[in-house]
């Protein structure tokens, strides 16, 4: 217990749904004694014991490391995909960034490609089928080379490497105002494009991708960047342009 | 092959790309548009004569067919954009909240200073390539006396503030659609986009104050 501990009284507004064919509905709960060194999925779990003991059904939502790297936890705070913090998951949110008496309302992510399957939950499962249709490389199996045998410039694995950050969580989709998953794609892309271990596919992998993305019904990007205000590892939207291009050159550069 | 081809040209990367290739040749027509009218300032037979020479070359038909037709696409495309990105998310959010580090004024109103130029252009046509005709004689050949009708038109301060917002809307609209467009056709460079988003507002500024200049030069024109 920290000095600056002080305890909350919150008022939440929750989204409860009994599952994907029930409507849907805010429900209201008064939640007591909640510590400001607590995380938010703190601050859940505390509210679901609760309701735990009073023979309630608790609220269902997505979590798996709470170290921030897995992006299994999601949540719209207050309107706002993983709250008000900037580069923070639900997970490593804490309720100091909230007051006393204040009003948190509490939303899964919203979009077509992402059905609600309970409460909070929702099945990102859009995401892996994107990722099976040309985000992966092709290895040779038997003796590891040597690390240094391909040479990689300094700034191209840089940037790969920050497009590798994305963790998968779909906060892009979801603080998008038109559900695009263009962020998310171009992360993926690029972390291989920019590579010389990803050049072998390089010719199809934009074009299924971005075809599979469409075909699941995400948004198109308007390039408002607020994907990038609400990613937790900060992707930056240059991942979009660089989609762009490689969809282009892929168009150009196709055989069929 | 035609399906692949198909394929391509109905994706949402080239949806976006002609988005981002038509706005940048209509901001290409309105720099070409806004230095000929400002031949307003150099007087009526400088104006007139500009007009007469564009519309008596036999290829301003075809020019104003491609130029249409660039317009057409982009209308097209931003009504099929913006139903595809309201039926990505059937079921609204309770609350949003902007994180105030993404999205600008200008990004998010789009769609309503679009419709706005839409409506402008419509009637601008109607106003002055369809307006009243009056005749001119500058050297023994018979012309159009535009500037007539446009210090006649711009008499009423009604008709001065509506081009005046209206344009507002393109510099509004042009502000973040500019260095979007760039965005949209692969081009992002750490060093070169910031330029472009300040030549954005840049452009914006000019179209603006420039266009804006007209309409007040003819009020204060015909009040003497």
């Amino acid at each position: 217990m920290s000095a600056d501990e002080k305890l909350l009284t919150l008022n939440l507004k929750i989204w409860r749904q009994k599952d994907a064919k029930d409507k849907g509905q805010m429900v209201d709960y008064t939640l007591e004694g909640v510590s400001t060194d607590s995380s938010f999925l703190e601050m859940l779990d505390q509210l679901n014991e609760k309701l735990v003991g009073q023979g309630e059904e608790p609220v269902t939502f997505d979590h798996d490391c709470r170290e921030g790297i897995c992006g299994m936890c999601s949540l719209m705070i207050n309107g706002q995909a993983h709250g008000p913090e900037k580069e923070t998951t639900t997970c490593q949110l804490h309720m100091r960034s909230f007051n006393d008496g204040d009003t948190i309302v509490i939303e899964p992510w919203r979009a077509r490609a992402f059905p609600v399957l309970k409460d909070l939950t929702v099945d990102r499962s859009a995401f892996d089928e994107i990722i099976m249709a040309g985000g992966y490389v092709n290895v040779n199996t038997g003796n590891a080379q040597d690390a240094n045998e391909i040479l990689i410039p300094k700034e191209s694995a840089d940037l790969a490497m920050d497009a590798a950050a994305c963790i998968g969580c779909a906060a892009c989709v979801a603080s998008c105002k038109n559900a695009s998953a263009m962020l998310f794609v171009g992360a993926k892309i690029s972390q291989l494009a920019l590579l010389p271990q990803g050049q072998v596919e390089a010719e199809q992998r934009a074009a299924n991708m971005v075809a599979k993305m469409d075909e699941l019904g995400f948004g198109n990007c308007t390039n408002e960047a607020e994907c990038e205000a609400s990613c937790p590892k900060g992707i930056n939207i240059s991942n979009i342009a660089r989609m762009n291009k490689e969809f282009l050159k892929s168009a150009v550069k196709s055989k069929s | 092959m035609l399906n692949q081809f198909f394929k391509v040209i109905t994706s949402s990367i080239m949806k976006k790309f002609g988005m981002g290739v038509t706005g940048l040749l209509l901001c290409g027509f309105l720099v070409s548009h806004l230095l000929g009218n400002l031949l307003i300032f150099v007087g009526p037979q400088a104006f007139n004569t500009y007009a007469h020479t564009l519309v008596s070359n036999p290829l301003i038909y075809l020019a104003e067919a491609i130029l249409l037709l660039i317009f057409l696409k982009h209308i097209g495309l931003a009504i099929k954009l913006t139903i595809e990105n309201k039926m990505a998310r059937p079921v609204k959010y309770y609350m949003t909240q902007a994180t105030g580090r993404g999205s600008t004024f200008a990004s998010s109103s789009m769609p309503v200073t679009g419709l706005i130029i839409l409506v402008f252009v419509v009637l601008h046509i109607l106003q002055f390539k369809f307006g009243a005709y009056y005749e001119e004689t500058y050297d023994g050949v018979v012309m159009r006396d535009l500037y007539r009708l446009l210090i006649e038109f711009y008499q009423n301060p009604l008709n001065v503030a509506w081009y005046i917002f209206s344009m507002a809307c393109v510099a509004v609209h042009v502000s973040h659609g500019f260095w979007s467009a760039f965005q949209s056709i692969g081009f992002n460079h750490p060093k070169y986009t910031p330029l472009l988003k300040c030549l954005a507002k840049l452009f914006a500024l000019v179209v603006f104050c420039g266009f804006s200049s007209l309409p007040i030069y003819c009020y204060v024109q015909g009040a003497q």
